[in-house]
């Protein structure tokens, strides 16, 4: 379904260069979310935007679905950025941003705005159609960005450290609202994340990366029993190895590189 | 004190500093009978005498202000129509290309810092006096602001703004009406009020130099007679319009910022 094979990416040139992201391989299966985990800096969010279409790779080459992707946003994509104040329009009410994407879909204007109330629904904000984002709290604002991105029905949802602005207790309402969302559409789900509880948590498999520049440490599958619940699945014995185990593979080069 | 009576306290203080004002430039114009400087009371009767005793058919307007006032506020409306038809499309395209922002840059601040006050006379040459020299010297002094204002809210879109719309895949169309249009609003309207006290000031100096009806013509016809009441009489009916127009902006882009100002107020 996703497949990036070798992908290098460097910001600057001369001695501003920075090699921010240095041959990483990754795929995902259908259906599947892969989390991404690293130390700041990691050149997490740079691959995400490769994938995304946003910046062209300097090299490697990136497939979604069999079709290559350069600097051009593939089909069936959609984005969930971790600074929902900016990416949902302040103009526009909340279900005029879920809406929004839909246009392109040929769909008529009744259907766009059943199709959002639906996405709504489903992110469990049924009553703000008529509100404005910033009237919303900020765990609410995400998930109206989370519903504008299910709306179109993506094939790929790429998510860019999507719970980093929201207290500990919303994060973990949302993360389940991704889980869950993820179980009921079959979407193919990429989450970039600093926070390694809730790689492990939310994740398939968890690919580690190392610090600057970004290369992958490991691919480790996790396998918890569904559905997964923020009590009882920390508690597994399972979670607690694994999220050891990933802390140790990102400190453990951090220790090595401070040394 | 609640919200309410501590709005209505500021608006009796506003009103009453002056109305102070006015007493006090009453008693001493009635105090030095200065030929200059005549009393409120002189100014304001002779104000409903010029323009507010006319036939109740015609709103109580007499022909002199139907004659002086209606052409000027029709020059102004005319003038700042055509900034704004020109000013704000072409602010949009510059802003959005860093190219040509860049290559327009120097002309745009020569031509923003020449102070339209010293360009009567071209104007009058090539144009001819009359009311398209009138319209068109408003039009020119006017769309500096409001293109200088649009150029820089089109350039500053949120780059993440601009991210979202790609990763949507928003049509051409959609990114100009949804995102850019709505993202360069505030700054346009910024302009838009600099541009709006500037027009009447234009209007004034362009109906000075050579105009047979409008408010400046009147004043200096008034000054050319020694007619002081008639000259203060316009004075004031400047303020009041530049007062009225002034807030009649502010009403409506209160009313299209809404969402900025509830925006602002909570992320600040």
């Amino acid at each position: 379904m996703l497949e990036v094979t070798d992908l290098t990416h460097v910001y600057g040139r001369g001695s501003g260069r920075h090699l921010a992201v240095d041959g990483i391989s990754l795929q995902a299966d259908q259906g599947e979310l892969v989390s991404i985990v690293g130390p700041s800096g990691c050149g997490k969010s740079t691959v995400l935007r490769c994938i995304a279409g946003l910046l062209p790779p300097a090299r490697g080459t990136i497939t979604v679905n069999g079709t290559a992707v350069h600097g051009t946003v593939p089909d069936g994509l959609a984005v969930v950025f971790q600074d929902y104040s900016r990416s949902l329009y302040p103009w526009l009410s909340v279900r005029d941003n879920v809406a929004l994407p839909l246009r392109r879909t040929r769909r008529g204007r009744a259907q766009r705005r059943g199709d959002a109330q639906q996405a709504l629904a489903a992110v469990g904000l049924d009553d703000t159609a008529h509100r404005y984002p910033w009237q919303l709290s900020g765990g609410m604002q995400q998930r109206v960005a989370i519903a504008r991105a299910i709306a179109c029905d993506p094939v790929l949802l790429l998510m860019d450290e999507p719970f980093g602005s929201v207290d500990a207790q919303t994060r973990e309402d949302l993360e389940d609202l991704v889980l869950r969302l993820r179980r009921d559409r079959g979407i193919t789900i990429l989450l970039v994340t600093h926070d390694i509880d809730e790689s492990v948590y939310t994740g398939d498999r968890v690919i580690v990366l190392t610090g600057a520049p970004g290369r992958v440490r490991a691919d480790l599958a996790v396998q918890f029993p569904e559905p997964r619940d923020q009590i009882t699945t920390k508690e597994l014995p399972a979670f607690v190895q694994l999220r050891t185990e990933v802390s140790r593979l990102i400190r453990g080069q951090q220790a090595t590189a401070d040394r | 004190m609640n919200l309410a009576t501590a709005k209505t306290t500021r608006w009796l203080g506003r009103w009453l500093v002056l109305a102070a004002g006015t007493l006090a430039w009453q008693v001493w114009a009635d105090w030095r009978h200065s030929a200059f400087f005549p009393p409120p009371s002189a100014i304001g009767a002779q104000m409903y005498h010029l323009w507010f005793s006319g036939p109740a058919s015609y709103l109580s307007l007499t022909p002199s202000a139907t004659g002086n006032i209606l052409p000027s506020l029709a020059r102004v409306a005319a003038g700042l129509g055509i900034a704004v038809a020109v000013g704000a499309p072409l602010g949009i395209a510059i802003g959005r290309s860093a190219a040509v922002s860049g290559y327009l840059d120097p002309l745009l601040h020569f031509g923003r810092s020449i102070p339209a006050v010293a360009l009567v006379t071209v104007f009058i040459v090539l144009f001819k006096l009359g009311d398209q020299m009138e319209v068109a010297y408003i039009a020119f002094g006017t769309i500096w602001p409001i293109l200088v204002n649009t150029i820089d809210g089109a350039r500053t879109v949120d780059p993440l703004q601009v991210e979202t719309a790609r990763v949507f895949r928003l049509s051409a169309g959609q990114r100009l009406t949804k995102l850019i249009v709505p993202a360069t609003m505030p700054k346009f309207f910024a302009g838009l009020r600099i541009s709006l006290s500037l027009s009447l000031v234009l209007m004034v100096v362009a109906e000075l130099t050579g105009s047979t009806d409008g408010i400046g013509y009147l004043i200096n016809n008034a000054s050319n007679s020694y007619e002081m009441t008639e000259v203060w009489a316009g004075i004031v009916l400047l303020g009041i319009l530049g007062y009225g127009l002034n807030a009649a902006l502010l009403g409506v882009e209160h009313h299209v910022l809404a969402w900025h100002r509830g925006a602002r107020r909570l992320t600040n």
